[in-house]
Order: C-alpha cells, then sequence, then structure tokens
C-alpha cells in the first residue's frame, strides 16, 4: 500500500487512542470511564500491531483490555453510585497551573523523543539477538530475550507477580460471588472454556518459534477463571487451598531451581546448556503459564477464595496445638 | 517527516500526560488507577516506537520482551492497587 495511505492510517489511529484515553480519564462516570478503557486497550492492540509487535498485540488483548478491563469492572461494584459520589471530583485546587506543568513535561519529552529518534542508527542489540539466536534454544526472538538473554528480568517479574498476590492475599476475603448464570450465559461459558483452555496451550507452545508464550497463555487461562467466577463459582475454577499454593509459587520456584541446578554442571546461574535450552525453556513456561493464570484469577477474585482460610474449628486445633508445645 | 514511530511516539507522550492529569487531579482511587494505567500505556508506546525502526526489516525484540513484562507487571500492580483501595474502603465504613 502506497506510503501516504499508512500516514493517514497511523494518524487515524493515533487520534482515536488520544481521544479514548482522554474520554476514559475525564470523564466523572467511572463505569463509562472504565468500559471507554476497555476500547482503548483493544486499539492499542492494533498500534502494537502496526509496531510489528506482535507479541505485545497479542498481551495488550488479553491482559491489558481482558484482564485489567475485567479488574476494573469488578472493581466498580464497591463503588457507591453516581449521585452519592462528592462532587468535587478535583482534589488539586490551581487547576490551571498544574495544565501549564503538564503541557510543559509533555513538549520536553516530546522533543526529546524526536531528538532521540532521529538520531543515529540504532538496532545494536537487535543486531547481538539475531547473532545469538542459534543458541538460545528457541527461533522467536522475543521468546529468546525474554526466557534466555534475559531471563534475571522474567525471573524478577515473576516475583513481582507472586509479590502482588500476596499482597492481595493479605488484604481481605473475595467479593461476594455474583449468582448463579443463567442458561445463556452457561452454555456460552460450556463453549468457550476448552476452546480458551486449547488457545492457552496453543499460545504457550508457539511461543518457541512465534509470537505467543508464557504471558499470553497465562493471561487466556486466567480468562477461563473470569468466566467461570462470571458463572457464579466462588473460586473461579481455581484449585484448593494446598494445590493452589504450590501454583502460585511453581512459576518462581520452577525458574530458580532450573537456573541453580545448571551451576551443577558448571555453568553460570540461568546459562542453559545448548541442547537443553529448547526444553528448559518450555518446562519453565508452563510452570510460568500456571503461576500466571492462578495469579490473575486470584486477582480477579479480589481476595482470599472461599475455604483459603482455615475453618475455625481447625484453626483453634492449631492454636491449642501451638500453645501445648510452648 | 511524519514517520510512523514519531506518530506513535508522540501519541505515547500524549497518552502520558492524559494519564498524569488524571491521576493528580482525581479524588477517587478507582479513577486514579485507571488514569496511571493510561500513563503506563504511553510508556510502553515511546518504548516500543523507539524499537521499531531497526537496521533490517524486524524490529528489535529486547524492547518488546521488556514492555511484555511491564504490561503483566501494570496489571499486578492495578490488581493489589484495587485491593489496596477496597480495604481502605472498608475502612472508611467500618
Amino acid at each position: 500500500m502506497n506510503a501516504l495511505l499508512w500516514i493517514v492510517l497511523d494518524l487515524l489511529l493515533a487520534g482515536l487512542l488520544l481521544g479514548l484515553a482522554w474520554a476514559a480519564v475525564m470523564t466523572r462516570d467511572l463505569k463509562r470511564g472504565v468500559v471507554l478503557f476497555i476500547a482503548f486497550g483493544l486499539l492499542l492492540a492494533v498500534a502494537w500491531a502496526r509496531l510489528r509487535a506482535p507479541d505485545l498485540a497479542l498481551a495488550e488483548a488479553a491482559i491489558g483490555a481482558g484482564i485489567a478491563g475485567a479488574l476494573l469492572l469488578a472493581a466498580l461494584r464497591d463503588e457507591p453510585p453516581i449521585e452519592e459520589r462528592a462532587l468535587g471530583s478535583h482534589a488539586i485546587r490551581d487547576r490551571r497551573l498544574l495544565d501549564i506543568g503538564i503541557v510543559a513535561l509533555a513538549g520536553v519529552v516530546g522533543w526529546a523523543l524526536l531528538d532521540a529518534l532521529t538520531y543515529g542508527e540504532g538496532g545494536q542489540l537487535a543486531a547481538a539477538v539475531r547473532e545469538q539466536l542459534a543458541l538460545s534454544g528457541v527461533s522467536h526472538p522475543v521468546t529468546a530475550v525474554l526466557l534466555n538473554f534475559r531471563a534475571y528480568d522474567t525471573l524478577l517479574e515473576l516475583a513481582v507477580i507472586l509479590t502482588a498476590v500476596l499482597g492481595v492475599l493479605a488484604l481481605g476475603p473475595a467479593r461476594a460471588s455474583y449468582r448463579h448464570a443463567g442458561s445463556v450465559l452457561r452454555s456460552l461459558i460450556r463453549g468457550l472454556v476448552p476452546v480458551l483452555m486449547v488457545t492457552a496451550g496453543y499460545l504457550l507452545w508457539v511461543g518457541a518459534h512465534a509470537p505467543g508464550g508464557a504471558f499470553q497463555a497465562g493471561a487466556t487461562l486466567a480468562a477461563v477463571g473470569v468466566l467461570l467466577r462470571l458463572g457464579g463459582d466462588d473460586r473461579a475454577g481455581l484449585p484448593a487451598t494446598r494445590a493452589l499454593r504450590w501454583l502460585l509459587v511453581a512459576g518462581v520456584g520452577v525458574f530458580v531451581l532450573v537456573g541453580l541446578l545448571v551451576t551443577v554442571a558448571g555453568l553460570a546461574v540461568l546459562q542453559y546448556p545448548k541442547d537443553w535450552a529448547g526444553a528448559l525453556i518450555l518446562l519453565i513456561e508452563t510452570a510460568a503459564t500456571l503461576s500466571i493464570a492462578a495469579a490473575l484469577a486470584l486477582a480477579y477474585l479480589g481476595g482470599r477464595p472461599v475455604g483459603w482460610d482455615p475453618s475455625p474449628a481447625a484453626h483453634a486445633s492449631l492454636k491449642q496445638k501451638v500453645s501445648d508445645r510452648c | 517527516m511524519l514517520t510512523t514511530e514519531i506518530i506513535y511516539g508522540l501519541t505515547g507522550v500524549g497518552l502520558f500526560a492524559i494519564g498524569l492529569r488524571g491521576a493528580v487531579s482525581h479524588a477517587s482511587a478507582l479513577a486514579r488507577i485507571l488514569a496511571i494505567n493510561v500513563c503506563g500505556a504511553g510508556v510502553f508506546l515511546v518504548f516500543v516506537s523507539s524499537a521499531y525502526r531497526t537496521l533490517g526489516e524486524a524490529a528489535d525484540p529486547v524492547p518488546h520482551a521488556l514492555v511484555l513484562t511491564g504490561i503483566v507487571v501494570a496489571v499486578s500492580a492495578t490488581a493489589l492497587a484495587l485491593a489496596l483501595g477496597r480495604r481502605l474502603k472498608g475502612a472508611d465504613d467500618a
């Protein structure tokens, strides 16, 4: 297609993104804001595809628009109705000064960005990734960077997810459950759940040589939990507490274990032996997928699921045991 | 010269500004969390548009991998923030 048409399309998409973001942030009706934010996320996925980042397009559609949208929609239930909200929704008194400051900041950042984008050739890192790709055990460069060249980043990121979900668990019990689904939603769930699970498995597997991988697969699997929860399942399809605890730590645990085990063979931490790299990456990604899915589904519940806390009787007997020992 | 990476890079700066404006001016915690997510999307867009133009046809995979982890970290932080907001509201009501 000719270049001018692409520029017109890019400008149109950029304008839509800015307009939707403005409307989502500036509206006083929170519900409207959340719905606009979900639409914004879906358009952002198109922008990622346009920027030759199909991995990000998949992740944005599943996580940025999907899971984040579901989290915000669920949180809306706790908000008071519009008429009860404080009318002066602005916490800052002198808004003009604030606007001038923000416009000035955006101007400086934009100018710096223009300078950076037009300066030099860039792409040295991309060339390094391309040279070493054959050693990584996978043929998709983004997966190679995530699970091999910069595995530390991904390990720490899984630890961040675990920390966040521990915070959610510590803060209180899950929200009250939804009423059981009517027949239309029930049959939709029955049809969608298997499709989503197969899609998640496919995304996990295909990450080795094409866009996809643990994050997209984990988010797709978490969508199963969201659906089940909407259908009236208190636990969003999550397993019993003991198994759930293992699932939550599986991603970080397997990653660390593999990273340390390779040191027995005399390699550096997280430096996979060349012949095993592909298999080890798949193992780590499988564990990460399950952990991410469990963490996101728990986040959607918004707290400790039913049955997480020990029953009062079990709690009392535990207390008795502790006091006997002292 | 208006090119794809400049269009999306500047859009990212704009999104960051819109998000920042919302995050500091709203009183409601939920509205602030939403605005911070818009802010984050702007940062990601700036970063990825810098990856668009590299030597060959394919874009630079390193920023893509970093933004991919960023998207997941952003959603976990959102979940934690929403849980904190809910707990705070519970404390207000009690």
